[in-house]
C-alpha cells in the first residue's frame, strides 16, 4: 500500500503524477443520509490511516496473551493461575484474557483488518488492471516542475529526437508511447503486482489456517517398548477432532514401538541436558497389519504416514512389576508407565492389582504408589523426598507403598490410571511403621501381613505421541511464499516514468527536455535520466556553443559543496 | 540402556580459543569506541566545512573530464536537476566521451534552502579525522576477531554456533558491526554510525561473557534440525541490520528537533547535546532515508524468519503458530515494522511520528530477544539462561 506525494497543483497533471493505485482519501461523508454515511464508513474504513491504526490495535491485542497463561497452551497453568489471584479471575474470564486469540475483542480487530484488506485490494486490483491496459500517462504541460528535470538544445528536427527518444526508452524496457510531441514511459510496475501479490497472499494464508481449523484432528498415544497402536479412537488417549474431522475419519495405519534411545550430557556445566530423542517403529498403512516399514521417529523429524504426522513429544520409564498372592500365583504382571516430574526424570506413578482375588474369605485389591528413580542417590535427602540425580538409568530404584483394600475400579466411574483413589484403602504397615521399600531390578519384597510378594523386574522406556492430520498446509506456504516474494518486489522495484519532449523554438533549433517521476525514496531516477540524456545526445547532439536551458539554475561552484541526494 | 553421551562431542581447545577471540574482540570494539569519542571531541574544534574530501575529488576528476583535450575528443554532458526534499534543488552531471564508456557524475548543490549533510564526525579537524580511521580500523579488526569468535565456536562442537543466548549475541554484535562496516564499504555516508555501533557491540558482548556465559555443549534435540541453521541466522542478520537502522532514525528524530530548535533560536540540540554534534551528522532526508532503506530491505527476511520459524514448528510439534511467547512478540515485531512502512506511505504520519513507530518496533525486536528469553517461559526456554 505506498502512495506517491502528490506534488501538482495543476488536478490536470495529477493523474501523470500518480504512481500508485492506492485509493485517495476522502475527509468527510459525501451525499445525504444514511447511504452517505455508509460509504462514508466504508471508506474510511478501507483508507490507509485505519489500516494502520488497526494494525497497530493488532500487536497491542496481542500483548496479554503473552504475559497471562493461555488456556490453549497450558492449561494447567492457567488453574494455576486462577487459584492464586481468586480475585481477578472472574473480570480476566469476562474479558477472555485466558483464550486471547480466540477472544470476540481479537477476533474483531482481525477480520476488521481484513474486512479493510479486501475493500483495499479489490479495488485497486481493478485499477492497476486498468493502467496495464491504457497507455503511460501523457507528458504533464510543464516537465521543470518534475522531480527531476534535464534539457539542451540542439539542430536535430524535432520529431526525430522524440523517435530516438523513444527508441532508447524502450531499450531500457520502458513501455512507451508517443503523444503530443513527447514521450511518455513508465517502468516498474511489478512493484504494483508484488504489492498487490503480497496483500492478496495474506488471505490465501488466512484461507490455509481457516481450512486447517475446520479439518484437522490430533490425538494422543503412550506406548510402552514392544507395544503396538492401531490409529482408532479407542486406542487413543485423547483425541480432538474438527467439524470435517471426527473419530471415523482417522488415517489407517499402526505402529509397534520396537525401541527408545535417549543419550544426556554427562559432564560440565550442562550435565544432564538431552541430547537425543529417538523412538524406533515398525509401521504399517491400511487395513493389512503384516506389511511392515521401519522407521525413527524424533523431535524434529515426525514420520508422515497415511495422511497423518506422528510426532514424539514426550517418553519415561516403565518398570516391570509381578505381583504374586499367598500362594505364589502370579496375580498381576505389567509394565507400568511412571510420568516424570522433573528434568532428571525422576517419575511417580501407581500399580492397581484389581484381580488380587481373595484373602482371608475376603474380595480384597491391592494398590502401590511411588517413585521410579533412573539414577538413584544412595540415600535420599529427608527433606525432598526421593529425587533422581540424572536422566539416563545409571542407577535405576523403585520405591514403593503399599495399600489393600477396595480401588474403586468397579464402580463404573472414570479412573485416573495414574493415582489411587485412597477411600477405600489402608496402608499396610510393618512393625507399626507404614511399609515401603526401595527395589533395585531383580529384587523382591515380600509384603507384609501375609499380602504374598512384589518383584521388580526390570524397566521398559515408553514414549508418547501426537498423531495430527493437517490439512491446508500447502495453501498456507503457498500463501507464505507468495507473501514473500510480493513483498520483496513491492520493495525492492521502484515505479517510475519518464517523458521526453521535443519541441521547436523561435530561433530554429530544438529544445529537449527529459523529466522523471519515481517516490521519494529512491534517487536512481536521477542517474537513470542522466544515462538516458548521454545516450540521447548521439541522436541528438546539444550544440556545443549553447549553454544548457536551466543553466541560470546552477549556480558557479555547483560541485563544490556536497549533496548527498544525488550520491546514493 | 541409555547412552551417556560424552564430553568427546566438544573439542575444548577450539571451545578456549573461541572464547579468547570474543573476549578480543570485545576489547578491539572498546577501544575502537575511545577512538571515535576522540574523533568527535577533536572535530568539535575546527569550524565545520560543509564540504568533503570526496565530493571535492569528484568535483575535480570532472574538471579533468571537461578539460580541453578530453573536450577536444567531443564530450557529451547533461546536468540533471533534481528537487530535494525540503524544497530545494540539488543538480547531477553526467560527463561521456564519445567513444568510451567511461562516464563521471558530479553531484552539486543548487538554491540555498535545502538542507545539507554534515561533514562527518571529524570536522574539518585533521587530528579528529585520523582517530576517525583509526577506530575504522579497530573495528575492522574487532569484527574478523568476532567472526573467528563465533566460527571457532562453532567447529568446537561441529553445528551452527547459535544454539543458546551467549552464542546468539556473538553473532548478533558481529551482525551489528557488519551491518554498519557494509554501508560505509558501499560508499553510504554512515560514518557517524561508528560510535553507536562500536558501543552495542561492546554492550551486547560485555553482556554475553558476564551474564550470558555458558560452556560450549552440543545441543538439546529440539535443535536438531538445518532449520536452526535458517531461521535463527536470519533472526540474528535482521538484528544487525533493524539496529543500523534503528540509530539512524534515533539520529534522524535528534536532528531534526535540532534543526527545529535551531530555527528557533535556540543554541543547543535536544537533551542539551552541542550543536556541534548535529551540525556533522548528515542532514534529516539522508539519515530518515538510511533507516527507512534498511528498514525496507530487512523487512522480507525477517518475514521470512518468522515464516520459516513457523515451519520449524510444524517440523517439531505439529503446529504452525500456537501463540508461545516467542511466536507472539515475533508477530508483534513484524506487525509494527508493517505499521511503520504503511506509515511512510500515509499522508500525516511521514518524519516524526512514522520515526517513533520505528523505534517501537525496535523496542519489540529488543524485547523479544531479552525479554521473552529471560522473563517469559515458552517452547523457546531452551536459551540457556537461568
Ligand atoms: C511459529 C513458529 C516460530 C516463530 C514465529 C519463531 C520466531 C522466532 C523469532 C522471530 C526469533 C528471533 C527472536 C529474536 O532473536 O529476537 C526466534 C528465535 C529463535 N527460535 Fe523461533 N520461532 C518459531 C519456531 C521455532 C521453533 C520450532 C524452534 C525450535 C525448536 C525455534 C527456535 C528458535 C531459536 C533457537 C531462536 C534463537 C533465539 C532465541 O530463542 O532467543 N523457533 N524465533
Amino acid at each position: 500500500m505506498s502512495d506517491t506525494e502528490l506534488r501538482s497543483e495543476q488536478p490536470e497533471d495529477a493523474v501523470a503524477e500518480r504512481l500508485s493505485s492506492a485509493p485517495v482519501e476522502g475527509d468527510a461523508p459525501v451525499g445525504i443520509g444514511a447511504l452517505g454515511w455508509l460509504r462514508w464508513t466504508w471508506r474510511q474504513l478501507t483508507s490507509m490511516r485505519v489500516a494502520l491504526i488497526l494494525l497497530f490495535m493488532l500487536s497491542l491485542a496481542a500483548i496479554p496473551g503473552s504475559l497471562i497463561p493461555q488456556t490453549s497452551e497450558n492449561a494447567f497453568k492457567v488453574q494455576t493461575w486462577k487459584a492464586a489471584h481468586k480475585g481477578l479471575t472472574p473480570l480476566y474470564d469476562k474479558l477472555q484474557l485466558f483464550d486471547v486469540y480466540s477472544s470476540v475483542w481479537f477476533s474483531a480487530i482481525y477480520i476488521l483488518l481484513f474486512v479493510s484488506l479486501a475493500g483495499c485490494i479489490v479495488p485497486r486490483t481493478w485499477q492497476f488492471v486498468g493502467v496495464l491496459r491504457a497507455k503511460p500517462p501523457t507528458a504533464p504541460a510543464n516537465l521543470t516542475r518534475m522531480p527531476v528535470y534535464a534539457a539542451w538544445r540542439t539542430d536535430t528536427d524535432p520529431a526525430a529526437a522524440v523517435a530516438a527518444a523513444q527508441r532508447l526508452l524502450r531499450k531500457r524496457r520502458f513501455r512507451a508511447h508517443v503523444s503530443g510531441g513527447a514521450v511518455a514511459a513508465e517502468k516498474g510496475y511489478l512493484r504494483e503486482v508484488g504489492n498487490l501479490l503480497f496483500h492478496l497472499s495474506l488471505f490465501a494464508l488466512l484461507a490455509g489456517f481457516a481450512w486447517a481449523s475446520l479439518a484437522s484432528g490430533q490425538g494422543g498415544k503412550l506406548v510402552v517398548e514392544g507395544d503396538g497402536f492401531s490409529n482408532t479412537m479407542t486406542q487413543l488417549d485423547d483425541f480432538s477432532g474438527s467439524a470435517l474431522y471426527g473419530p471415523e475419519d482417522l488415517d489407517p495405519f499402526g505402529f509397534k514401538l520396537d525401541g527408545f534411545t535417549d543419550t544426556y550430557q554427562s559432564t560440565g556445566d550442562h550435565i544432564g541436558e538431552a541430547r537425543s530423542f529417538v523412538a524406533h517403529i515398525h509401521y504399517w498403512q491400511g487395513a493389512d497389519p503384516t506389511k511392515l516399514k521401519t522407521g525413527d521417529i524424533s523431535v524434529n523429524s515426525p514420520l508422515e504416514i497415511a495422511g497423518s504426522k506422528v510426532y514424539l513429544i514426550g517418553h519415561g520409564y516403565a518398570p516391570v512389576i509381578t505381583v504374586r498372592d499367598s500362594s505364589g500365583k502370579v496375580v498381576y504382571h505389567d509394565a507400568v508407565p511412571f510420568l516424570p516430574q522433573d528434568s532428571n526424570l525422576t517419575s511417580t506413578g501407581v500399580v492397581k492389582v484389581g484381580d488380587y482375588g481373595q484373602k482371608d474369605g475376603k474380595k480384597v485389591q491391592l494398590g502401590f504408589s511411588g517413585f521410579f528413580l533412573p539414577t538413584a542417590p544412595v540415600q535420599f535427602d529427608q527433606s525432598t523426598g526421593p529425587r533422581s540425580l540424572f536422566p539416563g538409568d545409571a542407577a535405576p530404584a523403585l520405591v514403593l507403598n503399599a495399600f489393600a483394600g477396595d480401588l474403586g475400579t468397579d464402580s463404573g466411574l472414570p479412573q485416573n490410571v495414574y493415582q489411587l483413589d485412597m477411600s477405600h484403602l489402608s496402608q499396610l504397615k510393618q512393625d507399626g511403621q507404614p511399609a515401603h521399600i526401595r527395589l533395585s531390578p531383580g529384587e523382591g519384597w515380600t509384603l507384609p501381613d501375609g499380602y504374598g510378594s512384589l518383584t521388580f523386574d526390570g524397566y521398559k522406556k515408553w514414549a508418547t505421541f501426537s498423531v495430527s492430520h493437517r490439512p491446508g498446509n500447502s495453501v498456507a506456504l503457498t500463501g507464505a511464499v507468495l507473501a514473500i516474494a510480493g513483498l520483496v518486489g513491492s520493495l525492492f522495484v521502484q515505479r517510475r516514468r519518464i517523458w521526453v519532449r521535443a519541441v521547436a523554438t523561435p530561433d530554429g533549433r530544438t529544445l529537449v527536455e527529459l523529466a522523471g517521476l519515481t517516490r521519494s525514496e529512491s534517487a536512481k531516477i536521477a542517474e537513470e535520466l542522466a544515462e538516458l540524456a548521454v545516450d540521447l545526445q548521439d541522436d541528438a547532439p546539444a550544440l556545443e556553443d549553447d549553454a544548457p536551458a536551466d543553466d541560470e539554475s546552477e549556480p558557479a561552484g555547483a560541485a563544490s559543496a556536497p549533496a548527498d541526494e544525488t550520491k546514493e | 540402556m541409555s547412552l551417556l553421551a560424552s564430553a568427546t562431542g566438544v573439542n575444548s581447545q577450539l571451545a578456549d580459543l573461541s572464547n579468547k577471540c570474543i573476549w578480543s574482540a570485545m576489547g578491539v570494539y572498546v577501544l575502537a569506541m575511545f577512538a571515535h569519542m576522540f574523533e568527535w571531541t577533536f572535530g568539535s574544534k575546527g569550524a565545520v566545512a560543509r564540504r568533503s574530501v570526496e565530493q571535492a575529488s569528484l568535483a575535480d576528476a570532472a574538471a579533468a573530464a571537461a578539460s580541453p583535450a578530453a573536450a577536444a575528443k567531443k564530450a557529451k554532458k547533461v546536468t540533471v536537476t533534481v528537487a530535494a526534499a525540503g524544497g530545494g534543488t540539488t543538480t547531477l552531471t553526467r560527463t561521456a566521451l564519445a567513444g568510451e564508456g567511461a562516464t563521471v557524475v558530479t553531484s552539486g548543490r543548487g538554491d540555498g534552502e535545502q538542507a545539507v549533510d554534515g561533514p562527518g564526525a571529524a570536522g574539518s579537524s585533521e587530528r579528529a579525522d585520523m582517530f576517525g580511521r583509526i577506530a575504522i580500523s579497530l573495528t575492522v579488526l574487532g569484527a574478523l576477531l568476532n567472526v573467528a569468535g563465533v566460527a571457532f565456536r562453532g567447529f568446537s562442537v561441529m553445528r551452527p554456533p547459535w544454539g543458546n543466548m551467549y552464542e546468539f549475541s556473538c553473532a548478533f554484535s558481529l551482525t551489528m558491526v557488519s551491518a554498519y562496516l557494509i554501508l560505509l564499504a558501499l560508499g553510504k555516508n554512515v560514518r557517524w554510525l561508528g560510535l553507536p555501533a562500536v558501543l552495542a557491540a561492546a554492550l551486547t558482548l560485555g553482556l554475553a561473557t558476564s551474564v550470558l556465559y555458558t560452556d560450549s555443549e552440543q545441543l538439546v534435540p529440539a535443535l536438531h534440525s538445518y532449520w536452526l541453521a535458517i531461521h535463527v541466522s536470519c533472526a540474528i542478520i535482521c538484528g544487525g541490520a533493524f539496529y543500523a537502522a534503528f540509530a539512524s532514525t534515533a539520529a534522524y528524530l535528534g536532528r531534526e528537533s535540532y534543526d527545529k530548535r535551531k530555527a528557533a533560536g535556540l543554541p543547543n540540540g535536544p537533551f542539551k547535546i552541542p550543536a556541534s554534534v548535529f551540525e556533522r551528522m548528515p542532514a534529516t532526508p539522508t539519515l530518515d532515508k538510511l533507516s527507512y532503506r534498511i528498514n525496507a530491505m530487512v523487512f522480507p527476511l525477517w518475514t521470512f524468519t518468522i515464516i520459516a520459524g513457523a515451519i520449524w514448528a510444524e517440523a517439531a510439534w505439529g503446529k504452525y503458530w500456537e501463540w508461545d511467547p516467542k511466536e507472539t512478540w515475533s508477530f508483534i515485531t513484524w506487525v509494527v515494522y508493517a505499521a511503520y512502512l504503511h506509515a511512510r506511505a500515509t499522508a500525516g504520519w511521514k518524519g516524526r511520528k512514522a520515526g517513533y513507530l520505528a523505534l517501537l518496533a525496535f523496542a519489540c525486536f529488543l524485547f523479544n530477544y531479552y525479554g521473552v528469553n529471560i522473563f517469559i517461559t515458552g517452547k523457546h526456554s531452551y536459551a540457556g539462561v537461568g
